[in-house]
């Protein structure tokens, strides 16, 4: 009996099934709490607000997986904004202004990829150096206050429809697409989570792997340049302190959705769930009036439940390889 | 006659190797011939397992050189090591244990369709026929390698180096978690690699595995191969007289 419950929870899709019966509960508690709540606007007002989490959670997927971490996304997310709005400003057309923040975004995650796999310098401190290093590049460049106004075609990012659907939602579509694609069913995606399970195995198996670990850095600040970009386009604004502690969220959805903090698993799919769960227990506290604190606080305990898990499982494991 | 015939494969000369203040490696030298099964034998901290890591890339020697095929390399890395020719079966198996036994199998040499996806359909029937014809017995092949048990962790360790082998096969205590059978059938395979044409380097504490697979005994004492004997010219008792620098090479 208590073999086969732990092995329910160790199984694969426990936590992808456990986030759909949350959203389930979720849902039904928040419309009985509030008559907003299932209204078709409400529903695609967070699909709305979470597909920006979605983006930012899903760069961190790929750099948890293979057993790291980036905590520069929030910043990365903001300095890259900026380029773009500076570029505009400069009367760049939009598509270059565009490629330019986000190259200047993915320039951040090749400093970290490369001090990370090069000389092995711990993640989570690299990391922490650069989120502060491209937030303090935003703060100069823009003196600290925002930049406002830009052109049509750019804004379309953020507020644009495509018939029905607005532009935000469909470019998360598109990246969890690929991602998933990406993560189970390429080479670029086996690699990233053997650099989590056996990071040693791989070298030994003639495979680059510093130059896959670099990749991943570079993917992640990617996507959060990527979500800068639709940030900046959304609110006619590119604010040097946008994305303020977003890494928090993108890690707890990303072990939300049960990839392994210690690498070597991963779920794209689960992430994007658990984006779902944040993003409706926002739009739930806010609905009946509860400060939006608490979800940041939920955010928290989130990552530290996720830790305590995965040391207990990593225990259970050495226990069994000896 | 026979004897003329064989080519060294690999020659290591005086090779070093210093960890910090440990001098693993002091000078250590080495032939491995085609065809045949090379045992290294020696204490543990001998520096058996620097050796071969040096010799599969994932060490960098030093000082020496490494011969192979003629052709002298200062160091290797695990890609030359593979492209040359010299598949490793390591005493920690190397194997990513959160993945399943087929991409163990192939990890680094997935398959591929249009040249972007990996072919995981071809990798499990691959391993598993791969699997049967080695004898090695698998319960489930969409089994996490963490799942299986140390024999059948070894044995994906050695159905790996066995797939993609190019001419030198290192085996570093491959037997170590077996049972009785499994055990039977990786020695069977190992001897009938050797006769096959490969070169085999096996490292064992097993006299028994040794004297049964080998003809050739390299031993190592402190850093250095002390000595190296024909498996007919001596019994296991000076061979561990050897390895405990008891005694001295019997002429």
């Amino acid at each position: 009996m208590e073999r086969k419950l732990l092995k329910t929870l160790q199984s694969k899709h426990f936590s992808q099934i456990l986030l759909l019966l949350i959203l389930l509960v979720m849902g039904i508690v928040l419309s009985f709490l509030s008559p907003y709540f299932l209204t078709w606007s409400n529903f695609y007002n967070i699909l709305d607000q979470t597909s920006v989490d979605i983006i930012l959670a899903i760069g961190m997927a790929f750099v948890i997986s293979s057993g790291g971490i980036d905590l520069s996304i929030g910043s990365v997310l903001a300095y890259s904004g900026i380029m773009m709005a500076f570029a505009m400003k400069a009367g760049i057309p939009v598509p270059l202004a565009v490629a330019l923040g986000i190259l200047a975004g993915m320039f951040i995650g090749l400093c970290n990829g490369l001090l990370i796999s090069r000389l092995h310098l711990n993640p989570l401190v690299t990391t922490l150096g650069f989120m502060s290093i491209a937030r303090g590049f935003a703060l100069i460049l823009t003196n600290s206050s925002p930049i406002f106004g830009f052109p049509n075609a750019f804004k379309f990012i953020g507020s644009g429809r495509v018939g029905p659907v607005n532009v935000p939602i469909i470019i998360a579509l598109v990246i969890v697409i690929i991602s998933y694609i990406l993560l189970n069913k390429t080479k670029w995606g086996y690699y990233t989570l053997a650099l989590g399970g056996n990071e040693e195995a791989l070298r030994r198996a003639g495979v680059a792997t510093h130059k896959y670990r670099t990749s991943i850095y570079i993917f992640c600040a990617m996507m959060a340049a990527i979500a800068g970009m639709i940030t900046v386009a959304r609110l006619n604004s590119a604010d040097p302190l946008a994305g303020w502690m977003v890494e928090t969220d993108a890690i707890a959805a990303v072990v939300l959705g049960g990839t392994s903090l210690s690498g070597g698993r991963g779920s794209i799919v689960g992430a994007v769930l658990a984006c779902f769960v944040l993003g409706m227990l926002d739009n739930g506290l806010i609905l009946m009036a509860i400060p939006a604190y608490y979800q940041k606080l939920f955010c928290g305990l989130i990552i530290i439940i996720a830790l305590v898990a995965t040391e207990l499982r990593n225990r259970k494991e050495h226990r069994n390889f000896g | 006659m026979e004897e003329e015939k064989k080519q060294p494969f690999l020659q290591v000369k005086n090779v070093t190797k210093r960890f910090g203040s440990v001098e693993a490696l002091r000078g250590v030298d080495l032939t491995v011939y085609t065809g045949e099964i090379l045992a290294i034998v020696g204490d543990n901290g001998a520096g058996k397992t620097t050796l071969i890591k040096t010799l599969s890339g994932v060490l960098r020697p030093d000082s020496g050189e490494i011969m192979i095929e003629g052709k002298i390399y200062k160091e290797l890395n695990p890609r030359l090591a593979l492209d040359l020719g010299i598949s490793t079966v390591y005493q920690d198996l190397s194997l990513v244990n959160c993945r399943d036994i087929a991409t163990n199998i192939f990890l680094g040499r997935e398959p591929v369709r249009h040249k972007f996806f990996v072919d995981k359909r071809r990798m499990v029937v691959e391993a598993q026929e791969f699997l049967q014809q080695l004898d090695m017995d698998i319960p489930e092949i969409h089994a996490e390698v963490g799942q299986l048990s140390g024999g059948q962790r070894q044995g994906v360790a050695v159905a790996r180096a066995i797939r993609f082998g190019g001419k030198l096969l290192i085996f570093d205590e491959p037997t170590a978690a077996m049972g009785v059978q499994e055990s039977a059938a990786v020695l069977s395979l190992i001897r009938q690699l050797g006769q096959k044409g490969y070169a085999v380097i096996l490292i064992s504490h097993n006299m028994y595995e040794v004297f049964e697979l080998a003809q050739h005994i390299s031993v190592m004492r402190q850093g250095k191969v002390v000595s190296t004997v024909s498996t007919s010219d001596v019994t296991p008792s000076d061979v561990v007289a050897l390895i405990t620098g008891a005694g001295e090479i019997p002429n």
